[in-house]
């Protein structure tokens, strides 16, 4: 651990200093531009990190009211409100901040809702950074993107207290027009589609090829960053807004695409099957025993709760050390698994530096707490053992020139081999699209990755038939896919209007 | 939906179950096979090949060993029960055509996903020889049905107790030289596989095999599932589950299959004991 690292705060703690805080700045309303500047931001309370290397549990807490209040303070109402600008869904950012700095909670997410279904989600897993707090004036004026107004925090923070205060209301929609619309894979573009079309009143059927429905929300990312629990209450509400799911039924496999229009009366279907075929780097010992896809070790630790090892029947090695190969979210998720899971090492191996890994920074903070020990200007050359993994070899690399996409590309340093001993290796490098359902649906057109193309209202170039989210964009985030949602429903109500 | 309908012991560790999948047993091919999973919360997911399909009743039909866990709390299970989650058909269906002369072979329980592809060689118009082998007598199971189908069965097993005491590689050999087919089939454990390739290999006959990987999703989603094929990666559940037997990397499939063994064995032997005191 650095020398900096300060003495951990337990959300009594955090709520007790924002009370005090929240009080000095009532007695001095109103604030003003310089007062708000100064209030420091509000941290995120969370498990202590030796405990929770040991539990699944949800690493975030969440804000207090406290210190909700206070973040809410720090926003300045800007009336050009640049922020929205980064939120793909256009959520009125000031507005619902606005709300909580009044204490009407209610109110605030329902301002959220008029433009996000999935707001608890999207508190947690948003790149923020990257998005709405990039924008941020107060971020901008402190020149630290880091010191922009938590949005994310506090746009958890009203979902939450709607959910536990159990004041959820399934939307009511319009009265049935008899029309039936599939949805393809349970995602959150699915989700937001099922949504906004039954809302219309067309019936939906949404089609998952797993027993369980959420899609990466469910078999990828993990409990302790996003509670299965959220993710089953947003299906629950679309179940109490009528719509049928079927789950175990592959499209493409269990039926044809084309099948659900000519034969079985669907007059319009969304594809939102995300981008499901793991990357391999196509290097010697790759299919060694102890060698997982990123997708294959979070499905058996996440969806078949192999870390439950006295419940679950789906086994997952017992690793001792663990090299994981990459540097965005889902070698993060997976590092931080394999900590839980009680190995004794882990290591990210990425080839560029901290800098470059496009892992949201709140997640690299808290794999280096836990204990992730992190290799970075490193890759693979392959992987060494007779049929189990015991070492990988890796390079060291420097940063060259600039490549096309401005980053500068990662350049080997001949000679620089050297070899860690591991027992099982994570590859997290990155999806391809699925072709399941392209290969059976001629017609369907897609790009040289296999990814889906559709036009600026997420048609494809086959009528009736919509696409979004991954499967078009590839491997994107939670947020980009629900907008696709959005603009396919717009597409498809209007279509059945 | 995903009712036990039928139920049958075939032999000691081998059961036969026909159920209730109307949308499977329409679309389904031979070749193709299903995912199935005994409860949502903490299952495993287990790969089974369709034996056998109805669409007029809607049912289709899946032979299994008990081997482990899953495997014997399915063959607890009793008519007019259902299996939780069902999915299929997965995997891509054999490719049938006119070869000429088909030789298919298999070992244990190798002959139920050789079944349907024997049958439907079969109705391609294709002349058609079976071998079937076994540990011993017990554990033969659908001789009368292959039987039915083929121009010629060779039953053997490795100890004598019914038809020839040998190994299939001994008259997949003979037949290689005397009957010289199109095309073997070879579907059963992975070492047998491995070997009926080697048989073959010298004589430069197409050997079809059927992998059984272990899986998870069945959809491409893992590749746990995945194989070398002629120094490639291919995902078993989506290219395959049949590939050309003699470039498939056996040794490192059979350790991927190894891979759980322990932890496995010990769920099976909870599960049995938990099993027999319920008895
Ligand atoms: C480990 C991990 C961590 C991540 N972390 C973040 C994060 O912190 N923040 C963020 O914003 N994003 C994150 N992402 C990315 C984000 O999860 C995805 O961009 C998003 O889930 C894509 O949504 P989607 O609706 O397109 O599809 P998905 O969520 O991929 O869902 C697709 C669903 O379709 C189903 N399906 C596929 N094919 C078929 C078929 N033929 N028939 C029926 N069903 C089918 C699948 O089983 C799946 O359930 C992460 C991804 C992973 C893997
Ligand atoms: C495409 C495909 C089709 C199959 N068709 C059939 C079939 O028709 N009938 C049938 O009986 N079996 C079939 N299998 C094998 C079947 O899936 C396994 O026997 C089953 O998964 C074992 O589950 P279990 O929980 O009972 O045993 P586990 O506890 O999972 O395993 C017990 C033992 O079996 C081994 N094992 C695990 N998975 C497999 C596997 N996939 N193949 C072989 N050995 C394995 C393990 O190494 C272990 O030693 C098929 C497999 C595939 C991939
Ligand atoms: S949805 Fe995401 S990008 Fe939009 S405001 Fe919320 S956290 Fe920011
Ligand atoms: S840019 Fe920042 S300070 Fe301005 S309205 Fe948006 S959140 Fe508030
Ligand atoms: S079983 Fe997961 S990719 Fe084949």
């Amino acid at each position: 651990m650095s020398s900096m690292s300060h003495k951990h705060l337990t959300q009594q703690e955090f709520d007790e200093a924002a009370r005090i805080s929240l009080d000095a700045l009532n007695s001095c309303q109103p604030l003003s531009l310089k007062d708000r500047l100064s209030i420091p931001v509000q941290e995120m309370p969370s498990q202590d990190p030796i405990i929770r290397r040991e539990n699944t549990k949800e690493v975030a807490l969440g804000y207090t009211e406290n210190q909700a209040k206070v973040e809410a303070l720090r926003c300045l109402q800007c009336k050009n409100a640049p922020c929205i600008n980064g939120c793909p869904v256009r959520i009125d950012i000031p507005r619902f901040i606005k709300e909580i700095a009044d204490g009407d909670f209610q109110k605030a997410i329902e301002v959220i809702k008029e433009n996000s279904l999935l707001s608890a989600v999207c508190g947690r897993v948003c790149p923020q950074e990257v998005q709405c707090q990039l924008y941020c004036t107060v971020g901008k004026s402190l020149k630290n993107v880091l010191k922009s107004v938590s949005i994310g925090r506090l746009e958890r923070f009203v979902a939450d207290r709607e959910r536990e205060e159990g004041n959820i209301k399934a939307p009511q929609g319009k009265p049935d027009t008899s029309k039936r619309v599939a949805v393809v894979g349970s995602g959150p573009a699915s989700i937001v589609v099922a949504a906004d079309v039954r809302r219309e009143g067309h019936s939906v059927t949404l089609f998952e090829a797993f027993h369980k429905t959420g899609g990466v929300m469910t078999y990828g990312i993990p409990e302790f960053r996003l509670p299965k629990s959220i993710v089953k209450s947003e299906i629950d509400t679309l179940k109490a807004m009528g719509v049928e799911i079927k789950t175990n039924f592959v499209v493409g496999k269990t039926r044809k695409l084309t099948d659900l229009i000519e034969k079985d009366g669907y007059e319009a279907v969304f594809i939102g099957t995300g981008a499901g075929l793991p990357k391999f780097m196509n290097i010697e010992g790759e299919n060694l025993v102890g060698v997982y896809s990123a997708n294959e070790f979070l499905t058996r630790a996440n969806l078949m709760r192999a870390y439950d090892r006295g419940m679950a029947a789906t086994p997952i090695a017992m690793s001792k050390k663990v090299a994981v190969v990459g540097g965005g979210n889902v070698a993060m998720d997976s590092a931080r698994t394999a900590v839980r899971l009680g190995a004794e090492e882990v290591y990210i191996i990425y080839r560029r530096t901290e800098n470059e890994m496009p892992a949201r920074v709140e997640e690299i903070a808290h794999a280096k707490e836990e204990g992730v020990i992190f290799h970075t200007l490193v890759n693979p050359k392959r992987i060494l053992g007779k049929l189990q993994a015991e070492a990988i070899e890796c390079l060291r690399y420097e940063l060259g020139e600039p490549d096309d996409s401005g980053r500068r590309r990662p350049v080997e340093i001949p000679g620089s081999e050297f070899v860690m001993n591991v027992d099982t290796v994570i590859i997290a490098i990155g999806n391809e699209s699925n072709p399941l359902i392209s290969q059976t649906t001629p017609g369907l057109k897609c790009n040289k990755w296999g990814n889906i193309i559709v036009d600026e209202n997420c048609k494809t170039s086959m009528d009736k038939v919509y696409a979004g989210g991954d499967i078009v964009l590839g491997a994107a985030t939670v947020i980009l896919a629900m907008g696709q949602g959005r603009i396919a429903a717009r597409s498809i109500n209007k279509l059945l209007a | 939906m995903n009712a036990i309908l039928n139920k049958k012991q075939l032999s000691q560790n081998v059961y036969l179950m026909e159920l209730y999948a109307p949308i499977i047993s329409g679309e389904c091919r031979a070749g193709q096979f299903i995912i199935l999973s005994l409860n949502n919360e903490f299952a495993e997911r287990i790969p089974l090949t369709i034996a056998d399909s109805n669409p007029e009743k809607g049912t289709i039909t899946i032979i299994f060993q008990v081997v482990g866990k899953t495997t014997l709390e399915l063959s607890n299970l009793s008519e007019g029960e259902k299996i939780v989650n069902l999915l299929g058909p997965l995997g891509n269906p054999t490719h049938i055509e006119k070869f000429g002369k088909v030789l298919c072979v298999a070992g244990g329980i190798g002959v139920a996903p050789s079944y349907p592809i024997a049958k439907a060689m079969k109705k391609a118009g294709n002349e058609l020889k079976v071998i079937i082998g076994a540990r011993s007598k017990e554990l033969i199971i659908y001789e009368s049905e292959m039987r039915e189908l083929s121009d010629e069965l060779i039953v053997c097993t490795d100890d004598g107790s019914c038809g020839r005491k040998a190994i299939v590689t001994e008259p997949l050999k003979e037949l290689c030289i005397s009957w010289k087919p199109d095309i073997v089939v070879a579907i059963g454990p992975a070492i047998m596989m491995k070997f009926c390739a080697e048989t073959t290999r010298p004589f430069g006959i197409t050997t079809l095999v059927s992998l059984n990987t272990i899986m998870i999703d069945g959809t491409g989603m893992c590749g746990g599932c995945r194989v070398t094929v002629g120094n490639e990666t291919k995902f078993v559940c989506v290219d395959g589950p049949e590939f050309d037997g003699h470039k498939v990397d056996f040794d490192n499939m059979m350790a991927r299959l190894g891979a759980y063994k322990d932890l496995e064995s010990q769920a099976y032997h909870k599960c049995k004991l938990d099993s027999s005191l319920k008895k």
